[in-house]
């Protein structure tokens, strides 16, 4: 703890930080230094490269707050998608020391100030600018699988009602927020983009398991295929991703097992 | 607040960042269901059946010690042993290539690589079970031209 502390008193320059503040009722900082993947054609040419920035942050600060600060503050053509900033929209996914995670879910305390923090573009999908990507790829298959009610027969004349069992069957995959975490952590979906990927078989999973819903059988032909849930190599990197904690691997067994008591 | 900026080294670039997405036609059917199945029904018939070959041809009677071409021939003058044989060997075959098969479509990116991949995987499949189960069916343990000293006793019998 001395050494640290004699390191941190005795680096020349001016990142001293507001630790030597020491005013009463002060939040404690302390500074933290993010190395990002940048990719911006129009200005560095095609190559993306690495920058660091360090930025002085609280306890109760976000990656997402650091990147605010670095974006308002020191850089401004740094890019990245974020909208509600409170873990809900599913726009500011990205890799962050290897994992993907929503960037203003993270916060910079858990996260070893220690070392710079990674931060990188979500994986196998295109870059457009620094941390934005295509999410072309990862909506295609979303659309490919249906994600509406299909119904049979006369309309009803008034609500589709649903027991609570009924309604708990599927309650887990409805909190996807399709923020592409899972199927960019996914190394089939690396490989080339063709797998249907985990969010796309979720959004299935939770139409296809619905009391109401009478698409089941088209949805399980759709995901019956070559690149569909059998290219699951059930590795749970996406569990570990979903921000929502969903059981996405259990959810795609489940489809599976639908698949085979539907051949047999 | 103070900020720092270092420029790191440029690293690898990303592959074809601005490529459009191109979404190949559908390819449903039933094909990587029954794989799926066969590879979890096949791997338990194969942990039965490779434990009991270990046993019989290692541990049981004289144990390692018995093996020689006569042994062999012995097990396959049985059909009972040929059957066994026969089924082991297809299966390790269709389970290994198929597993394989999943691992060059999983890494292989490019569709060339892929095909070749495939290719030789296939080839050594036809060969390693037809050679395989010609052996079975075939196995002579006293060769007319081989040299003496490799045969087994009974052969010069």
């Amino acid at each position: 703890m001395s050494t640290l502390m004699e390191n941190t008193t005795s680096s020349p320059g001016p990142e001293t930080g507001a630790e030597t503040g020491g005013g009463m009722g002060e939040i404690p900082s302390f500074d933290v230094t993010l190395r990002i993947r940048r990719y911006s054609p129009e200005t560095h040419g095609d190559e993306a490269y690495w920058q660091e920035f360090t930025v002085t942050a609280y306890g109760t600060d976000r990656l997402l707050d650091a990147l605010h600060k670095v974006k308002w503050d020191v850089d401004g053509s740094l890019t990245f998608r974020r909208s509600c900033a409170h873990g809900v929209c599913g726009s500011d996914a990205m890799r962050i020391n290897g994992r993907n995670r929503l960037a203003c879910k993270v916060l910079l305390k858990d996260l070893n100030p220690d070392k710079p923090i990674l931060v990188e573009p979500l994986k196998g999908l295109p870059v457009k600018k620094d941390l934005v990507v295509d999410m072309e790829p990862f909506f295609a298959s979303y659309r490919e699988i249906m994600p509406f009610l299909i119904t049979g027969g006369n309309e009803p004349t008034r609500e589709r009602l649903q027991s609570a069992e009924q309604r708990e069957r599927f309650d887990d995959t409805t909190k996807c927020i399709l923020c592409a975490a899972c199927t960019s952590s996914c190394p089939v979906f690396w490989t080339d983009g063709q797998y249907f990927g985990p969010a796309a078989i979720v959004n299935a999973h939770r139409f296809i398991f619905d009391s109401r819903d009478d698409g089941a059988a088209q949805r399980l032909e759709i995901l019956n295929d070559k690149e569909g849930v059998w290219r699951c190599r059930t590795i749970f990197n996406c569990s570990e991703a979903c921000p929502r904690g969903i059981e996405i691997t259990k959810a795609i067994k489940e489809v599976k097992r639908a698949m085979i008591t539907r051949a047999f | 607040m103070t900020t720092t900026q270092t420029q790191a080294a440029a690293q690898l670039p990303i592959e074809n960042p601005g490529e459009a997405y191109k979404r190949r036609k559908t390819t449903r059917g039933n094909f990587e269901l029954y794989s799926w199945v066969f590879m979890r029904a096949s791997g338990v018939v194969l942990l039965v059946l490779i434990f009991v070959h270990l046993f019989v041809n290692l541990v049981a009677g004289e144990g390692i010690t018995a093996i020689d071409f006569g042994f062999v021939a012995g097990k396959w003058a049985s059909p009972f042993w040929q059957v066994i044989d026969l089924v082991m060997l297809w299966l390790a075959m269709l389970h290994g290539t198929n597993g394989m098969r999943t691992i060059v479509n999983d890494y292989a990116e490019r569709d060339g690589l892929r095909m070749w991949l495939k290719i030789a995987l296939y080839t050594a499949f036809v060969v390693v079970t037809v050679l395989g189960t010609l052996v079975i069916f075939t196995f002579d343990p006293c060769p007319a031209d081989a040299p003496a000293n490799l045969l087994p006793s009974f052969c010069t019998a």
